[in-house]
C-alpha cells in the first residue's frame, strides 16, 4: 500500500500516520506486542467493564444491595451450620465475622474464575466479529469483580470494630493477599476460558469444581479445624495460604506459615503465567472455533 | 483446502476497492484476515494506517443498554477511544435521528432506529482504512441510500475503503475498482463495472448448466450451514421444460432446511437481466395459508406472470426477522426466460424496451 501521510477533509482526524499504525501480518502473528495491543484497547476494557457492572444491576430492584447481601447471608449459614451445629472453633472471633471474612475473598475467587471463564463464549459475538487482543475480555470482568469485592469490604471493614475486634496494622497486608488470590484465579480462569471455546464441557464442570474447592479450603472453617492425618494433602490447595493469610491480617487469626505463603505466591504466579501463554496460544483459534 | 489462495493485490491510499464473488469465494474470510480476526495461514498482509473493520451492523449492541450507552460501547468496539467518541457523539446521534430516545434501552426500539444508531457509529470511526461487508442488506432504501452516500463522503475524504457487497450498483457506484473472487482466487481485477460484469457473465452460465426447471446449490457460504438447497420452477403446474409466456401461472417451489419458523422470514427477489429489483415478496409480508406439512419446502404461487420478454433472476433468502440479518442467501438462484405471446389478443408484441412490467389495462 502506498503511504499517504494525511488524511484529509473537515471530519478526518487530522493526526499524521505515525510509524506505530503500520502493521504487518503473518501467520506466525503480526509485527505488534501484546502489552501495546492491551494499552491500545484500555478504553475498550474500561467501557467493557461498565457494561457488565451496568447490567448486572439493571431491573433489579435492590440493586448493589445484593452485593452485600449475598455473602452476609452465606456468612449466617455457616456460622449456624459450622459454628452452632458442628462447633467448630472460630479462633475466638465470632464465628458470623469469621465466616464473612473468609466468605468475602472466596466470593471474590469463584466469580473471577468463574466470569474470566465465560468471558469469551459469552462474547463469542464480538469475538467472531471484531478484532481487538481477546485479553480484554478476561481482564474487564476482573475489573467488576474487583468491584464487588470492594463492596463486601468495605462491609467487613464496618463489622470488625462492630464485633468489638480491633483494626490493625496487619489490615494493610489485606490487598497483598487479595492481589495473591486474584493472580491464582485469573490464571485458573485464563486456562479455563481458553479451554472452554473448544470444550464447552468445562461450563458444566466448573461449578462442581468450584462446590468442591469451597470446601476443600478454610473458608467456613479453620484450616486448624482439619485432622492432622490429611493436612499433607489439604495444604496442597494453594487457597489454603491465600485465605487463612487473609484472615490473619484482617482478623489478627494464627497465620500461615513461611513455606504455605511461598507456595501459594508460586502457585499463584505459575497460574497466571501459564494462564496467559495458553490464552495466548490457542487465541488464533478463538474467531474459527468459537 | 484452504478458502483463499494466491490473493495478491495493492490498495492504495484513498482508493475503493468493491469484492465481489458467490457465497463461498472467500469474501468473508478475506476480510477476517485483513481485520485481524482470524490469522491467515499463510502469506503476509501489510496495512499502513489504522483499520476499522465493520463486518456487521451494531456487533456488541446490547439490548439492555441505552443509546447513549450503546455509542460509547459499540464506538470502542471499532476501536474508537472514549475521547474520539465524546467529539463526535452529537454528530453520530444527528446522522442516527435518535435524539429523542436517547436514554431508551435500544431493545424498545424499532429495527430501523437500531440499524441507524449502529451505521451511525461506525460511518464516525476516524481510522485511514475502512473495511466493510455486507451492511447494506439492513435498513430501508432511504437509509441505504444515506449510508452509500456516507460511504461516497468517506472516500473523498481520502480514506482508504474495502468493500463487500452483494448490492452490485452499490459496488459500483462507491469503488472505483473492484476484485472478483472465485473459488478463493481472484479471478477478475480491475474497473469495478468490468469486474460486476464478468461476475454476472460467469453466475449466468453456471444458471444455464442447471436443467432448465431445477436449480440445485453447488456452492457452500463459508459461515453456517445452508438452509437453501435449491429451487425448482413449474409453469401451469407442470414443471418448466422452456420459456414462460406472459399470463402463465408460475410457482416457486424453495427447497432446504428449516425454511418455516418463528422468527424467519422467507424472501424471494426478482431482477431484470440489468440486475435491477423489480419486486420482492417474504412470508413475513404473507405467511403461507394453511398448516405447512414441513419446513423444508417453501412454494410461492403467482396466478398471472406479468413480465415483458427478457430474461429474469430470482433470488432466495432466509431471514432472521428479529434482526434483519440473512441467514441464508441464494443469490442467482434460478433464471427463466419470457417469451413474447400475443398477450393483449390486439396481435400487438410487448417487449421489454416497454420496461420489465405489463400492466392489464382497458382504454375507454
Amino acid at each position: 500500500m502506498s503511504a499517504r501521510l494525511r488524511s484529509p477533509g473537515p471530519t478526518t482526524d487530522a493526526r499524521p500516520l505515525a510509524a506505530a499504525d503500520t502493521l504487518e501480518i503473518t501467520s506466525a502473528g503480526t509485527s505488534r506486542g501484546l502489552l501495546s495491543e492491551i494499552w491500545r484497547g484500555r478504553d475498550l476494557l474500561l467501557i467493557l467493564a461498565g457494561r457488565d457492572v451496568r447490567l448486572r444491576y439493571r431491573q433489579t430492584a435492590l440493586g448493589v444491595v445484593w452485593v452485600v447481601l449475598l455473602p452476609v447471608i452465606g456468612a449466617a449459614i455457616f456460622a449456624f451450620v459450622f459454628g452452632r451445629v458442628a462447633h467448630l472453633r472460630s479462633e475466638g472471633v465470632a464465628y458470623f465475622l469469621f465466616a464473612y471474612t473468609g466468605l468475602v475473598l472466596w466470593n471474590f475467587v469463584s466469580q473471577t474464575i468463574t466470569r474470566v471463564t465465560a468471558s469469551l463464549v459469552g462474547n463469542a459475538q464480538l469475538v467472531s466479529k471484531v478484532f481487538f487482543p481477546r485479553l480484554i475480555l478476561p481482564l474487564s470482568t476482573v475489573l467488576s469483580t474487583l468491584l464487588d469485592l470492594s463492596v463486601g469490604l468495605l462491609v467487613l471493614v464496618v463489622l470488625i470494630p462492630a464485633y468489638g475486634v480491633p483494626l490493625r496494622f496487619s489490615l494493610l497486608l489485606a490487598p497483598l493477599w487479595v492481589l495473591c488470590a486474584l493472580t491464582l484465579a485469573l490464571g485458573i480462569g485464563l486456562v479455563a476460558a481458553a479451554a472452554v471455546v473448544s470444550y464447552r464441557d468445562v461450563q458444566h464442570v466448573l461449578p462442581v469444581g468450584l462446590q468442591l474447592l469451597l470446601y476443600i479450603s478454610p473458608v467456613a472453617y479453620a484450616a486448624a479445624a482439619v485432622p492432622a492425618g490429611v493436612r499433607r494433602f489439604y495444604v496442597a490447595n494453594p487457597l489454603v495460604g491465600v485465605l487463612e493469610g487473609f484472615r490473619s491480617a484482617v482478623l489478627g487469626t494464627t497465620p500461615p506459615t513461611g513455606r504455605a505463603i511461598a507456595y501459594s505466591l508460586a502457585a499463584a504466579l505459575i497460574a497466571a503465567g501459564g494462564g496467559v501463554v495458553s490464552f495466548v496460544h490457542m487465541e488464533q483459534k478463538f474467531a474459527d472455533v468459537i | 483446502m484452504h478458502a483463499l489462495s494466491d490473493v495478491s493485490f495493492d490498495v492504495a491510499a484513498g482508493e475503493a476497492l468493491g469484492i465481489i464473488g458467490r457465497n463461498g469465494a472467500g469474501k468473508s474470510t478475506l476480510l477476517k484476515i485483513l481485520s485481524r480476526i482470524t490469522r491467515p495461514s499463510g502469506g503476509v498482509v501489510r496495512l499502513r494506517g489504522r483499520v476499522g473493520s465493520l463486518l456487521e451492523v451494531g456487533t456488541g449492541f446490547h439490548p439492555e443498554l441505552t443509546g447513549r450507552e450503546n455509542i460509547y460501547l459499540n464506538g470502542a468496539i471499532l476501536g474508537m477511544s472514549r475521547r474520539d467518541i465524546r467529539r463526535r457523539f452529537d454528530e453520530i446521534v444527528a446522522f442516527a435521528e435518535t435524539e429523542r430516545f436517547l436514554d431508551t434501552p435500544v431493545k424498545r426500539y424499532s429495527s430501523g432506529m437500531y440499524v441507524r444508531l449502529a451505521f451511525a457509529v461506525a460511518a464516525h470511526l476516524e481510522t485511514e482504512i475502512l473495511i466493510v461487508d455486507e451492511v447494506l442488506a439492513v435498513g430501508d432504501a432511504d437509509f441505504q441510500r444515506k449510508c452509500l452516500g456516507e460511504m461516497e463522503g468517506l472516500r473523498q475524504q481520502g480514506r482508504t475503503l474495502l468493500f463487500v457487497s452483494h448490492n452490485l450498483v452499490a459496488i459500483e457506484s462507491v469503488c472505483h475498482r473492484a476484485i472478483y473472487l472465485e473459488q478463493g482466487r481472484v479471478a477478475f481485477d480491475g474497473r469495478a463495472d468490468d469486474a460486476v460484469s464478468t461476475y454476472i457473465s460467469r453466475s449466468e452460465r453456471e444458471g444455464q448448466r442447471a436443467s432448465r426447471g431445477r436449480f440445485d446449490r453447488t456452492q457452500t457460504p463459508e459461515d453456517g450451514a445452508i438452509r437453501i438447497t435449491g429451487v425448482e420452477l413449474r409453469r401451469n403446474g407442470k414443471s418448466l421444460t422452456d420459456s414462460l409466456r406472459l399470463g402463465d401461472s408460475l410457482q416457486v417451489t424453495v427447497l432446504g432446511d428449516r425454511l418455516v419458523g418463528k422468527r424467519l422470514a422467507l424472501g424471494l427477489r426478482l431482477r431484470d437481466e440489468s440486475r435491477q429489483r423489480l419486486a420482492g415478496v417474504s412470508t413475513a409480508m404473507r405467511p403461507p395459508k394453511g398448516r405447512s406439512r414441513s419446513s423444508d419446502l417453501v412454494a410461492f404461487h403467482l396466478r398471472r406472470l406479468t413480465l415483458t420478454p427478457g430474461r429474469y433472476w430470482l433470488d432466495v433468502g432466509l431471514i432472521d426477522s428479529r434482526s434483519g440479518d440473512y441467514l441464508d442467501l441464494f443469490e442467482g438462484a434460478a433464471t427463466f426466460d419470457v417469451e413474447a405471446t400475443d398477450f393483449y389478443g390486439s396481435g400487438f408484441r410487448v417487449t421489454h424496451a416497454e420496461g420489465p412490467i405489463l400492466l392489464e389495462f382497458e382504454w375507454s
